[in-house]
């Protein structure tokens, strides 16, 4: 856990400083320069912190998702208390690429929100965790609680598939890979990115991975901690 | 018994119940008219186009299916039947039977929408009609198989009224999504070939919740 921790830590400020302080020239020559993009210029550099968050947004859902049918299997509370800390963790992630993703889209296509097919997905992905914790709040008992909202998240990640690959080759979008891109629609988008700004950016993405599962590793003992206080108070 | 017998039980007995007392058909009824009526107010001296009619029309069904077919699994919980459900059948063959109940409640609904929206609105004409009754018959297999899930889902919960549209709407919005888009093709009068992209995303969703919800309804109905 400490290797986990010093290199999230160090891998999120190289991003971070990398990611913010190489300079952009029209003829890029060596790992510390990095090309401009005509049409997006000093805005690609927002691509080392929103596509990390959005990436880890699904990991953190697939996380949710893989825990909650474990717990239907297993019925071992300790499944139901990760699958409700990757959730929460998802759902602040979820809120950081949405936040990342609307800034960008203004000052990239002219407005905060233009449902696209990846915002229209991201938007329901911010309303999928709601439900969930909706639901998980209207329920008393633990078992029934850990039950039910696992099926739930098994139910939404059901309709997953439309959103990721039926919607945006069906809807033209703004996004890469959308129905309309003339580079070629798809679900792996080929980056227009120089090797040097896909060095940062798997490093971001490491990173962010990292601390997602420090993170999760906190907010799990924790859970547990509170469970078991819980029951020994009654 | 065998399998489709039993289903039939099941569905005779809550035709029966509901017959006694029309909770869910005078619900889903007065809900129609309410909000057709709503729409209408705010549009009336307007002609809308293809895109907000297919809007409004399944804007209108989705909120009646939110207020009439959380019942199938409600009831069973609120009067105390659920227990005996559980000792006399299996899981799978009642929610084949509930499914099957709110599959023709909604065909019952759908139907209805589709009568008062052609008497209210003259624009409303189905142009190409084929393409309308497969989205409306798919639609509504598709409509009644994740609202059952989730009946029996928010029937253990509690504030049930508010939460069933909060878990629905996210899960349904691929399929809402589509029968608009589907439902505006026929309204405009396109050709049958456009709408076979729409009608077989309809047929995948029905396929996927159908098959999803008989794996998850053990795990929900059986304490």
């Amino acid at each position: 856990m400490k290797l986990i921790r010093v290199g999230s830590i160090v891998l999120i400020t190289y991003t971070l400083i990398a990611g913010i302080l190489t300079p952009m020239v029209p003829q890029p020559q060596g790992p510390f320069q990095f090309p401009i993009i005509p049409g997006l210029e000093e805005k690609a550099r927002n691509i080392f912190f929103h596509v990390p968050t959005a990436w880890t947004t699904v990991v953190a859902f697939l996380v949710s998702l893989w825990y909650g049918a474990r717990y239907l299997k297993t019925r071992n509370i300790n499944d139901d208390l990760a699958s409700e800390a990757s959730a929460g963790l998802g759902l602040l992630f979820c809120i950081l690429a949405t936040v990342t993703g609307a800034l960008w889209a203004k000052f990239n296509w002219g407005s905060y929100w233009n449902w696209d097919p990846r915002q229209t997905s991201i938007f329901i992905l911010l309303l999928i965790y709601g439900a969930y914790f909706a639901l998980r709040s209207a329920i008393e008992v633990e078992e029934t609680r850990a039950r039910l909202s696992a099926v739930y998240a098994i139910l939404a990640g059901l309709t997953v598939p439309f959103f990721i690959f039926v919607l945006p080759r069906l809807v033209g979008g703004l996004h890469p890979g959308a129905a309309d891109d003339p580079d070629g629609a798809g679900p792996v988008v080929q980056f227009k990115m120089s090797g040097a700004m896909f060095v940062v950016f798997f490093i971001g993405l490491a990173g962010f991975n990292l601390l997602y599962v420090w993170m999760m590793n906190i907010r799990v003992r924790a859970a547990r901690l509170a469970y078991r206080r819980s029951i020994q108070e009654g | 018994m065998n399998g489709a017998s039993q289903i039939a039980a099941v569905v005779r007995k809550d035709v029966h119940s509901e017959l006694r007392n029309r909770y869910a058909i005078n619900a889903l009824g007065m809900f129609v008219l309410t909000t057709v009526a709503t729409v209408l107010f705010a549009l009336r001296s307007e002609s809308p186009g293809p895109a907000p009619l297919a809007g409004m029309y399944w804007v209108v069904v989705f909120f009646s299916a939110m207020s009439g077919l959380a019942r199938v699994f409600v009831s069973e919980e609120e009067r105390g039947t659920s227990l005996t459900l559980q000792l006399t059948t299996s899981p799978g063959v009642l929610f084949a039977g509930k499914l099957l109940v709110n599959i023709a409640l909604t065909l019952l609904l759908t139907t209805a929408v589709t009568v008062l929206y052609v008497i209210a609105f003259p624009t409303f004409e189905l142009k190409t009609p084929e393409i309308f009754v497969l989205t409306v018959l798919l639609g509504s297999v598709g409509f009644a198989a994740s609202a059952t899930i989730l009946a029996a889902i928010i029937a253990k919960a509690n504030s049930r009224g508010t939460l069933y549209p909060v878990l629905a709407f996210p899960i349904m919005i691929p399929l809402l999504m589509t029968v608009m888009s589907a439902t505006e093709r026929a309204l405009s009068g396109a050709p049958f070939g456009e709408a076979i992209g729409d009608l077989q995303v309809l047929a995948g969703y029905c396929l996927i919740m159908i098959a999803g919800s008989f794996l998850l309804f053990d795990h929900v109905w059986t304490e």
